[in-house]
């Protein structure tokens, strides 16, 4: 094959397949709820999708679902339909697009939702716990809850021992889900499946960390808060299944391609400014949101979503076949934890991240709907900042509420911002280089 | 000589500056922005040439800033305000590394390295609260001119609290002051002190460092300026042009861009 005829069919195939998978998804998301199968429901951060899986369960995320109804433009009506039922605009707006969800019997832009049989979460965030109890009112359904210990201090154990103690009380919990999954589904457990899922997730996963490696390529060769957001979608709807991990092993071999031929993430203009963003992006307008950084060149080389949305696929943790359900909770625990610690104490993975990547600034993005990612952000910043030669933005908006989200304020914003990274780009261009630099 | 222009389409005002080509101030205008933005920046352009007496085609590059700088249609490019004022004060004050800027639907702390480069910056988010038009509430509710506040506030000695943080509810919290019997010149010291407050939080996420330029129309207030020294405990460079620092900044650019032009293409006459 000549390397036209290659580029244009590698090129771009990640985000046809990505697209086409999350169709099928919802498609099949779709026939549960009309066939009126049962639905696991679970969150990004802790979904224990492989244990679900292992009982053919459809996992159905609820993140997923209301930030879909943001990019599809119709997030508003789904808010306003919560917060006519009384719920306040300071809630966060995934809760809320998924109880007008259910309002109206899981009418969705992309098909038709499941209803819940059973719900599975982690308390990595505070408001899962107050979300799921919505359902149990609703549905009469069973909610079981992982209690996942924190770390002691950011990234790190105290004293040696705690986490083993920590793996060991999750494991109990886990095999205390593993006996109601039993009585709710009427299937056996079948450690077998399990293994096989498990070690599904171990390809993914170390497909996933090349994809992060690979763009620390000049140019980037995707764009970390747009393709990231699709990368992430598929990761966790399809976390453990074959597809999922076949998806990921053709992504590389695109991304290792464009690599190769020095194909980057923007076309015109091309990368001029290497960029970090921290957060949630803003679904309301998305593509706008991603153009008010591309038009300058700008293209986010690194996403801290790529870190504690991915359940743990960006650490080098994998599961060990030979003692699975142990494995699931060691995996459990150090993802949650490893996602938490990403949300609340972000400064040194990216002052690290600002090195590997090179990057020239870091976008922080903080929303109203959840306080639990935004907070500390200036703090972040302040520190990022005292460290490294780079520019910070600091903007606010929203993932699913459009009345927050001012266009003009934006771009006003990220418009002084590059003309600051230009003028930084200018004086670094004109001072010597450092001896043996 | 081939002079350059900046005009600053502000929520409120308009200025523009025309300077020479050492960066001098030779021409200024200042007038309300309207509904005409387009028309606004013209009128603003024209009145800054003939306070110059500088003939139009001598103007080699003009910079739209502000929020209406892409209106600026006559302009050569546009550059954001925050960027400028950081240029503008840089030049009349290049001991400057802390900006503050206060406009009349905003307020920007601003972080720059002497000579005028943007470290950092910090805004107002979707609230009118700590800026100009939260003193033009209070002088609506007070039924006060703007020019009449900052002289009523420095006769203020026990300044109320302004508790909210919404413009909108502010008039209606210092009417309740003057319905408890407080005076006036305590009320507007309190509003005041509360926009400060605001400008110092802003500032301190910035971080405050060198020197300090006070920017924007709210520079005219003596009161605000004596006040933000106050919370803020350090003076504040303050100038005749504190007003047109953004416009300044847009002109100094376009000056730059007429330099650039001229080492590109001397022979070209100079013009980028």
């Amino acid at each position: 094959m000549n390397t036209t005829a290659e580029t244009h069919e590698l090129v771009g195939r990640g985000a046809r397949q990505g697209g086409e998978l999350f169709r099928a998804w919802f498609d099949q998301l779709t026939h549960t709820a009309e066939t009126g199968g049962q639905a696991a429901y679970v969150f990004v951060m802790g979904s224990l999708a492989e244990l679900l899986r292992s009982f053919e369960l459809p996992v159905v995320f609820p993140e997923i679902n209301s930030l879909q109804t943001a990019v599809r433009k119709v997030s508003d009506e789904y808010l306003s339909l919560a917060e006519d039922h009384g719920f306040s605009p300071d809630v966060c707006g995934y809760v809320k697009a998924d109880y007008a969800l259910q309002l109206r019997g899981g009418e969705h832009p992309m098909g038709r939702i499941p209803k819940p049989s059973i719900a599975v979460l982690t308390n990595a965030c505070n408001t899962y716990l107050k979300w799921a109890e919505i359902w149990e009112r609703m549905y009469d359904i069973p909610i079981v809850t992982v209690d996942v210990p924190g770390t002691r201090s950011p990234y790190v154990q105290f004293t040696p021992g705690d986490f083993k103690r920590d793996r060991r009380y999750v494991e109990g919990q886990l095999r205390e889900l593993i006996d109601t999954l039993v009585e709710h589904t009427g299937r056996p457990f079948d450690i077998d499946r399990l293994r096989q899922v498990l070690d599904t997730t171990n390809r993914m996963g170390r497909d996933w960390r090349r994809l992060l490696e690979l763009n620390r390529a000049r140019p980037a060769v995707y764009d970390a808060m747009l393709e990231g957001t699709i990368h992430l979608g598929v990761a966790n709807a399809l976390r453990g299944s074959v597809e999922g991990a076949d998806y990921f092993a053709d992504l590389v071999e695109e991304m290792r391609y464009k690599v190769d031929n020095g194909i980057g993430a923007l076309v015109d203009p091309g990368e001029a400014h290497r960029l970090i963003f921290l957060g949630v992006p803003c679904y309301p307008i998305f593509r706008r949101f991603y153009q008010l950084f591309s038009e300058w060149g700008g293209v986010f080389v690194g996403s801290t979503y790529m870190w504690f949305a991915s359940g743990g696929l960006d650490s080098e943790f994998e599961y060990d076949l030979a003692r699975p359900i142990e494995s699931l909770a060691e995996g459990l625990l150090q993802g949650v934890q490893r996602a938490v610690d990403a949300m609340l104490f972000h400064d040194q993975p990216l002052i690290e991240a600002i090195d590997r990547y090179e990057a020239d600034g870091v976008v922080y993005h903080p929303i109203k709907s959840c306080r639990t990612v935004s907070t500390g952000l200036a703090d972040s910043r302040k520190r990022v900042l005292e460290q490294r030669d780079v520019l910070c933005l600091y903007i606010e908006s929203d993932m699913m509420d459009k009345r927050v989200v001012s266009e003009a304020q934006l771009k006003n914003r990220i418009d002084a911002f590059f003309e600051g990274l230009e003028s930084r780009k200018l004086r670094l261009a004109a001072e010597p280089v450092a001896a043996g630099g | 000589m081939a002079y350059a222009a900046g005009v600053d389409v502000g929520s409120t005002q308009t200025k523009a500056v025309v300077v020479d080509e050492h960066g001098e101030i030779i021409g200024r205008s200042l007038l309300s922005t309207g509904a005409n933005v387009v028309q606004a920046a013209e009128q603003a352009f024209q009145t800054a040439i003939d306070d110059g007496e500088i003939p139009e085609e001598e103007v080699g590059y003009v910079i739209g800033t502000g929020y209406g700088r892409y209106r600026v249609e006559f302009g050569d490019d546009q550059i954001t305000e925050i960027v400028c004022h950081a240029r503008g004060a840089a030049r009349m004050f290049p001991e400057t590394e802390t900006v503050v800027d206060m406009g009349g639907q905003d307020t920007k702390a601003i972080r720059i390295r002497k000579g005028g480069d943007v470290l950092d910056f910090c805004m107002n988010d979707k609230c009118a609260a700590g800026t100009g038009r939260f003193l033009q509430s209070a002088a609506a509710a007070l039924e006060l001119d703007l020019d009449e506040l900052g002289p009523t506030a420095l006769r203020g000695e026990r300044p109320v609290r302004i508790s909210t943080t919404c413009t909108v509810f502010a008039e209606s919290e210092v009417l309740s002051w003057l319905a408890r019997g407080k005076k006036i010149e305590d009320i507007l010291l309190g509003v005041h002190n509360s926009i400060a407050r605001r400008s110092y939080g802003l500032l301190r996420r910035v971080g405050i460092e060198g020197e300090i330029t006070f920017t924007g129309g709210v520079t005219r207030n003596e009161a605000m300026v004596k006040v933000l020294e106050g919370v803020i405990e350090a003076p504040l460079n303050v100038s005749e042009e504190s007003h047109y620092m953004g416009a300044l900044g847009a002109a100094l650019f376009a000056l730059e861009r007429i330099r650039k032009g001229r080492e590109a293409h001397p022979a070209a006459g100079g013009v980028a």
